[in-house]
């Protein structure tokens, strides 16, 4: 283990390393505010669902059309537009991360991970919830 | 206090009383091993020894015990203990109750100690002289601290207001906060468990988790005999022991990992085995580094080099292990990975955070200590010695596996507190995986794989310390021209299509295919070159052969993966929605909507959603989707199968997955529900209108006309049968559109002894419902009509092929196969016994990999 290893490991990190700056373009996560001032950058968006607007999908027409709003803890408010199906739980989600860019008015977005109760039995919330039905049913 | 009806307490009891027995003699034998390491006196050391045995024994049938009587609760649904209302439910198959266990922290952890203690009864009760005096204390006092750290993971005990670990005994009354409690016969309002999560029922889940952990569990002893090296100052000797449990833990981590994989294509509907998600991640990095050091430590055996950097690979397997377990259930990867983790609380993180710590930061002391006594070759090796390019290959393997971890680890960083600062000065704001993530691994290791590749290619064929020129080009040749011969015809014959990252990215995918069939040529002949047909010492061979047609595999099945549920593909032109200006030519447009019994174009097949129908789980539908390949002449149908995609649509409403597959020796079709209406929500508010109309006559509908063709009576039909007294009358009508489609429907009346009945018919195309209402005065026939804006049936699917998918799982059984034969030769096990055990694992991995689906 010795000059010549340390050549050939220096080499290879570099080239890594190398690969890597010359080629990745690490993403934010950033509030939707912040991400309307950087529009067309690839980021990440924290938000929910706003509610009290409609969702858009009518996969008759067109299963590759997604439109909803999303608001964060900030007040920062846009339309989101997703090229792919529904996410099957997303009325449900209580958090959203969004994958995307700005785009002028809306966010043309890339990605959807929905962070979900029901997946979370853990979570004292969703615990208290599910006895609540099951015993009140009666 | 309330006396509470219906509740077995003694289960609860019993578990308690063993969670602590097995904590007690973990740490009782901890302290007897780790005395007896220190003991020169051979007696005084075989008492300690003894001692050490009895309680590790002790430990050992504790922990079965715990597991038991979990099992044992969960089976007979009792709700008042948290770990069944958590995970169980009576719909459960039982099938999937050992899933259940599993399911929750508690269980993993409970069954990564079961795995450890297992291991330890081996080595506990392995008489072998040479093991007995020097090894055995050493290695079981690692384990024993283990044990230690997991027991107190399950204990459950409050320390000064502060709980210590989750018990899986405690009740769900004192975990849950909710009025029900304070009423005595609070069980008999707890109709069922919530159950185990939907994705987990899939056969894979019931093995892949104890596969798994076994792979991770048996990286502990690699570990410990290293420790056990350093302890001893029998610095170089511990290798020999360790290296059949080396090859032994890549092999099951290897299989586990793949598990992991096959669960993932065949449950879960990210499309594909690998998503570079950092739970899979966090399992492959240990593997990488274990595969790494496995290769330094026979250069060790061979050469009596690269002993320091085999301690440093066998510690930071089990190293990684641990990290891995602090990434996944911290809940510190949150917002980034698809697998849902959540904080376990901050009492369980601290200890999770204190395992991690209490094994990583003695072994770097010690290993520091001793650095310099570790000895070590100061001469450089000859450039044509084989143990040159493996130690080049074992640095790669470990720093793609430490590549793999920095940007695994992303999300830690944004939580350490100097370093979160930083990075948010220098890249203004917290730090996210780039635009595509995958793509960001996928060029980084597919250069590492061509290194791979041509590495294990030409290395078999170097002697150790050096190599003649003439000697190695007279052997290396024929796999060369075989190569050449071989990749030539495939670039020809099917060339790789894949354009997302540009001609470079795709230039680099031919290399990686050349060197890694180089890879699988050249070790294949060495078997019959070097070895001359010598099988019992071929397993290295035989795992590079495996690794390489694994590789040779993922590099086609992903580059040529046709999305075959693509607008464009099918040449249709999906009307835009109500965005045009967003509509962009990358758009993914990978899912299509199937409207019932229209057929649809989906690549080479045309496709009916044909009906869906719900099975025995509750909330589960199976969807009926016929697919048709028809001649070029679109006369004779060539091939037909029926996929049946299944959804769970669960009472919140929230829906989840499953794909359906078929496999051909050659490809899969892979196809899934992206997206389906609820049923109970669509309730239909049309009504139906009633016509009267003679046979042969015509009228209209909205969007075009029917004729009555004829009307039938009893008609002779497979589906019915009718008596002499039975009075049966069959419409035939023919409804034409204004885009000149025909439809047929067949409504009916029928009269029998208990009432008359109206079996009515559906026309999905033209969403419509046709009733057979009754015969007028005037002999005509009274036909309802139902023209429905909502009942359109449909579903959403999206459609891949995997071409040559099974070469991936083929070559990951001849790599485990190929692993475990150097294990048990090593392991010095007769040629019997090798062959039985080589026998058994052979029919089995083939089973579940290729057969079971």
């Amino acid at each position: 283990m010795k000059r010549t290893h340390i050549i050939i490991l220096i080499g290879i990190v570099a080239l890594i390393i190398g690969l890597l700056v010359f080629s990745v373009d690490f993403s934010t996560y950033d509030t939707i505010n912040s991400a309307k001032k950087k529009q067309g950058k690839f980021v990440h968006l924290i938000a929910k669902l706003d509610k009290s607007e409609p969702i858009t999908y009518d996969p008759i027409k067109n299963p590759n059309y997604l439109s909803f709003y999303a608001v964060d803890s900030l007040g920062g408010k846009t339309q989101v537009i997703y090229h792919n199906s529904k996410p099957g739980d997303l009325e449900k989600s209580e958090r959203i991360v969004l994958k995307g860019k700005m785009e002028s008015d809306h966010f043309e977005c890339q990605d959807i991970l929905l962070k979900c109760p029901s997946k979370y039995k853990d979570d004292k919330k969703m615990l208290e919830k599910d006895m609540k039905d099951q015993t009140t049913k009666n | 206090m309330i006396k509470f009806e219906g509740e077995h307490l003694l289960p609860g009891q019993i578990g308690h009383f063993f969670i602590i027995l097995a904590l007690m003699s973990s740490l009782v034998s901890l302290i007897s091993f780790g005395v007896a390491s220190t003991k020169s006196d051979l007696s005084q050391k075989n008492e300690w020894l003894k001692f050490g045995k009895i309680n590790f024994t002790i430990h050992f049938i504790s922990i079965l015990v715990v597991f038991a009587t979990i099992f044992f609760i969960c089976y007979n649904h009792y709700f008042e203990y948290m770990y069944a209302y958590k995970h169980a439910s009576k719909e459960l198959e039982s099938k999937f109750l050992l899933s259940c266990i599993w399911e929750g922290q508690e269980g993993s952890f409970l069954l990564w100690s079961i795995w450890h203690a297992v291991l330890g009864m081996f080595i506990v009760y392995y008489k072998k002289e040479e093991h007995h005096t020097i090894w055995k204390a050493p290695v079981m006092s690692v384990i024993g601290l283990a044990q230690l750290f997991l027991m107190f993971m399950i204990l459950g005990i409050y320390f000064f207001g502060v709980r210590i670990g989750n018990s899986p005994f405690t009740f769900t009354r004192n975990e849950i906060p909710a009025p029900i409690f304070s009423q005595p016969n609070y069980l008999t309002f707890i109709k069922d468990g919530m159950g185990l999560n939907v994705l987990l029922r899939n056969y894979w889940m019931v093995i892949h988790p104890p596969i798994l952990f076994l792979g991770f569990a048996s990286t502990i002893i690699p570990f410990a005999f290293a420790y056990a090296g350093l302890q001893t100052k029998r610095f170089g000797e511990w290798i020999k022991p360790a290296m059949p449990w080396a090859l032994m833990s890549a092999c099951i981590l290897g299989v586990g990992i793949m598990m992991g994989g096959k669960w993932a294509y065949e449950s879960l509907s990210f499309g594909g085995y690998w998503a570079w998600d950092p739970v899979e991640n966090a399992s492959l990095v240990p593997w990488l580094i274990l595969i790494a050091g496995i290769h330094t430590m026979l250069i060790f055996n061979a050469t009596g080099r690269s002993l320091r950097a085999s301690y440093l690979f066998a510690m930071l397997t089990f190293i990684f292990v641990l990290y891995s377990t602090f990434l996944t259930r911290t809940g510190i990867l949150g917002d980034t990975s698809v697998h849902a983790f959540t904080e376990a609380g901050k009492a369980i993180n601290i200890m999770i955070g204190l395992y991690v710590l209490s094994f990583a930061v003695p072994i770097f002391i010690l290993f520091f200590k001793h650095y310099k006594k570790i000895p070590a070759i100061h001469t450089e090796e000859e450039t044509s010695s084989r143990e040159f390019y493996m130690f080049i290959g074992s640095l790669l393997l470990f720093l793609s596996a430490l590549f793999i971890i920095l940007i695994t680890s992303i999300p830690v960083y944004s939580k350490t507190p100097l370093l979160k600062d930083l990075i948010i000065s220098i890249h203004k704001g917290p730090l996210a995986m780039p635009e595509d993530a995958e793509f960001l691994y996928n060029k980084v290791m597919i250069m590492v794989s061509v290194f791979i590749g041509i590495l294990t290619a030409v290395s078999q064929y170097l002697k150790y310390k050096n190599t003649t020129r003439t000697y190695l080009m007279g052997k290396i040749k024929y796999p060369f021209i075989a190569t050449i011969i071989i990749s030539t015809l495939l670039f020809i014959f099917y060339p790789i299509q894949y354009d997302k990252h540009g001609i470079g990215f795709l230039v680099a995918i031919y290399i990686a295919l050349f060197s890694s069939i180089y890879a699988a040529i050249s070790n294949g002949m060495y078997i019959s070159l070097v070895l001359k047909n010598n099988l019992k010492s071929a397993g290295a061979s035989i795992a590079h052969v495996g690794f390489a047609v694994m590789i040779i595999g993922m590099l086609i099945s992903s580059s040529n993966k046709l999305i075959i549920s693509d607008s464009k593909v099918n040449g249709i032109n999906v009307p835009i929605g109500k965005d045009p200006m967003t509509k962009k030519e990358e758009d993914p447009t990978e899912n299509l909507t199937l409207i019932r019994e229209v057929p649809t174009r989906m690549g080479d097949y045309q496709v009916s959603y044909v009906k869906d129908s719900s099975g025995h789980e509750k909330g589960r539908s199976f969807y009926i989707l016929n697919f048709e390949k028809k001649d070029k002449a679109a006369s004779k149908v060539e091939e037909r199968f029926v996929l049946k995609p299944d959804v769970y649509l669960m009472k919140d409403n929230n829906m989840s997955s499953n794909p359906d597959t078929k496999s051909y020796l050659t490809k899969d079709i892979f196809t899934y529900i992206s997206f389906a209406i609820n049923k109970e929500k669509n309730e239909d508010t049309a009504q139906f209108k009633i016509i009267e109309i003679g046979e042969g006559e015509k009228s209209y509908y909205s969007n075009g006309y029917f004729e009555l063709k004829k009307v039938e009576k009893n008609p002779a039909n497979s589906k019915y049968k009718f008596g002499a007294n039975d009075i049966a009358l069959q419409a035939e009508i023919q409804f034409v559109s204004k885009d000149s489609m025909h439809f047929d429907a067949r409504p009916m009346i029928v009269a029998d002894s208990f009432g008359i009945l109206q079996i009515d018919d559906t026309v999905y195309a033209q969403n419509l419902f046709v009733k057979f209402a009754g015969v007028s005065d005037n002999h005509k026939i009274k036909i309802g009509i139902k023209e429905s804006d909502q009942l359109i049936d449909f579903v959403t699917v999206k459609s891949y092929v995997f071409p040559y998918i099974n070469l991936v799982w083929l070559g990951l059984i001849i790599m485990a196969m190929g692993l475990l034969m150097s294990s048990l030769f090593r392991a010095k096990f007769s040629n019997r016994l090798s062959s039985i055990i080589l026998l058994l694992a052979f029919i089995g991995l083939f089973y579940m990999f290729l057969f079971a689906n």
